[in-house]
């Protein structure tokens, strides 16, 4: 059974204050909030273990290798990799996607061949590939969004795969409009040009189940910040092949066999990637979190983000002077839980501002997606929640009650809808 | 000092901005954008024996920058030179009647900056001499 309220209890910083209001935080798209276990599983690794691992041969450096290791074998059965040794622990999506931007494109990608992005990703997906087009002469496209503004053009997909491009790197579900993209079938495509393919997960691991051999993706990469654990901590899947072949990202220790004066060979996967002291605390929590959405269940969690969202829009749609982004509510399938709106003739910022000052945390801005938000929604910036296992529709209701105080500051009229 | 950020007079001023539009024959102006927020502001003065006889903005912004600038050209007009030289977040904080906090201080001072920019390229310094606190 799936309890909110006991969920709730779980996590210490919602009874906390905002302002001298009890703390709505509807920001987890931004970066999640932490449970006890996860904060305590920090806790313990450094009063009772903390030791340097691999070369350590005491018994709390073993200690923390076999719980490093051990949360990588959660990490993979998560997310459906046949292997720990696929998963390799960055900092982050974004450190994550620079990886394969600076090893397997830098090698594989060349002068004038084409990399294929969405005009809806986050900044992270989106600089690594110019960065990498300018170094090379490679071509970046994009698959655009459909007249609906909320979802990517079928047509365009085809269009944008029929000039071969060598990687075609796409987002999971947006971190604005909300909108799960079926990786699925545009994989399956791909591969058929010659493609690889690398997601983004960062919005989908936290909040649905995720299995990477269905989705046949060659690179996944999501942060364990937005999935309950702490900041820090990434992960890159590839398929075991392809790490085998790619160059090392960063040289020193750990991600070397041996070392000469003048050359070295290179440790095994996952540790080729892993080039100095890591974040094993962090590794490990990550390890805590996933136990922890798995026992609540991810079928569980995407059908509660469903509701909330779908009473979300049904609220909002009640409004006047608000307009909601994304997907509408009979697409629900297709969306995961993210809102962004935007009240008529106020900007963003002192939205969010009016808001904290009732203790409701939301986003204001671009979100790191300035082409979708600017050049496409045409808008500076944008409002946006974004809701988690521990919202509920009480929350909501103070988003409500927030958007009402913000338009009597404003003297927006009230008038109910017909 | 109000705690509302949206006091009234700020809200008044954002709905119906004194001193809005282009100022023709300006001698200083001054184009600044903040990427964070989108706000978008320039700011003309007109200037005569050191001192400042209009002041007009144009720009698109949050409520906070958009009735910071209508209520700084207010000010400005008839100030000298030298006061605009000098003026500061306190200044600022003075003029609005409400503490920004932290997070909205670039909207509030937004204006105050721009303007400022505008006098030093019109005193043919360095733009980027600007106080740092702004
Ligand atoms: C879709 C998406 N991709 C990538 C990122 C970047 O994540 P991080 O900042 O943890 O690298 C985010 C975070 O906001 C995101 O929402």
């Amino acid at each position: 059974m799936f309890d909110v309220e006991k969920i709730r209890r779980d996590f210490p910083i919602l009874g906390k204050k905002m302002n001298g209001k009890s703390l709505v935080y509807l920001d987890s798209a931004a970066t999640s909030q932490k449970p006890r276990k996860v904060i305590n599983a920090i806790s313990r690794y450094y009063r009772n273990y903390n030791a340097n691992t691999h070369s350590g041969v005491y018994k709390i450096a073993e200690e923390a290798t076999e719980d490093y290791i051990r949360s990588k074998k959660k990490v993979a059965k998560f997310i459906g990799a046949s292997e720990w040794e696929e998963i390799i622990y960055t900092r982050n999506t974004t450190e994550s996607i620079n990886l394969v931007a600076r090893t397997w494109a830098e090698q594989n990608i060349q002068k004038g061949d084409h990399i294929l992005i969405t005009e809806m990703e986050h900044h992270s997906n989106v600089v690594p590939w110019i960065m990498l087009a300018k170094r090379k002469g490679a071509v970046l496209d994009y698959i655009k969004l459909g007249d609906d503004k909320a979802s990517l053009d079928e047509a365009g997909v085809d269009e944008q795969l029929a000039k071969r491009p060598k990687l075609v790197s796409i987002t999971h579900c947006s971190n604005v409009l909300g909108t799960i993209v079926d990786v699925k079938a545009i994989a399956e495509k791909a591969h058929k040009f010659g493609a690889k393919v690398l997601v983004d997960g960062a919005q989908s691991v936290p909040h649905m189940g995720v299995d990477v051999k269905n989705l046949d993706c060659d690179f996944f990469v999501f942060s364990g910040h937005k999935m309950l654990a702490p900041m820090g901590i990434g992960v890159l899947y590839a398929k075991r092949e392809l790490l085998e072949e790619m160059p090392p990202f960063l040289g020193g220790g750990d991600m070397i066999r041996t070392v000469l004066q003048q050359d070295f060979t290179l440790n095994d996967i996952p540790w080729k990637f892993e080039a100095g002291t890591q974040h094993i605390d962090g590794g490990i929590a990550l390890g805590v979190a996933v136990d922890y959405l798995k026992k609540i269940g991810m079928e569980n969690v995407r059908e509660h983000e469903k509701a909330l969202t779908l009473y979300t829009l049904e609220r909002l749609s009640k409004i006047t002077g608000v307009e909601v982004f994304g997907l509408p509510s009979q697409d629900i399938d297709r969306r995961g839980g993210v809102v962004a709106f935007d009240i008529t003739g106020v900007h963003p910022h002192d939205v969010a501002t009016i808001f904290d000052q009732e203790g409701v945390a939301i986003r204001a801005g671009h979100h790191c997606a300035m082409p979708l938000v600017v050049d496409i929604l045409k808008k500076p910036a944008l409002s946006r929640m974004s809701f988690y296992i521990y919202n509920n529709e009480s929350d909501i209701d103070k988003v409500i009650e927030a958007i009402a105080i913000v338009k009597k500051k404003f003297k927006i009229s009230d008038t109910l809808k017909p | 000092m109000s705690i509302d950020i949206y006091a009234e007079e700020i809200v008044a001023h954002y709905e119906h901005p004194h001193n809005k539009g282009k100022l023709e024959g300006a001698d200083a102006q001054f184009h600044d954008f903040n990427p964070l927020c989108g706000d978008d502001l320039t700011i003309y003065l007109k200037i005569s024996d050191g001192k400042i006889v209009d002041a007009h903005f144009e720009g698109v912004g949050c409520a906070i920058s958009v009735g910071s600038a209508s209520m700084l050209t207010d000010l400005l007009k008839g100030k000298s030179v030298k006061e605009l030289e000098k003026m500061g977040v306190a200044d600022v904080v003075e003029m609005l009647g409400i503490e920004p906090g932290p997070a909205r201080l670039k909207c509030a001072t937004l204006a105050l900056k721009t303007a400022q920019k505008a006098l030093f390229v019109y005193m043919k310094k360095d733009s980027s001499s600007v106080s740092k606190e702004l």
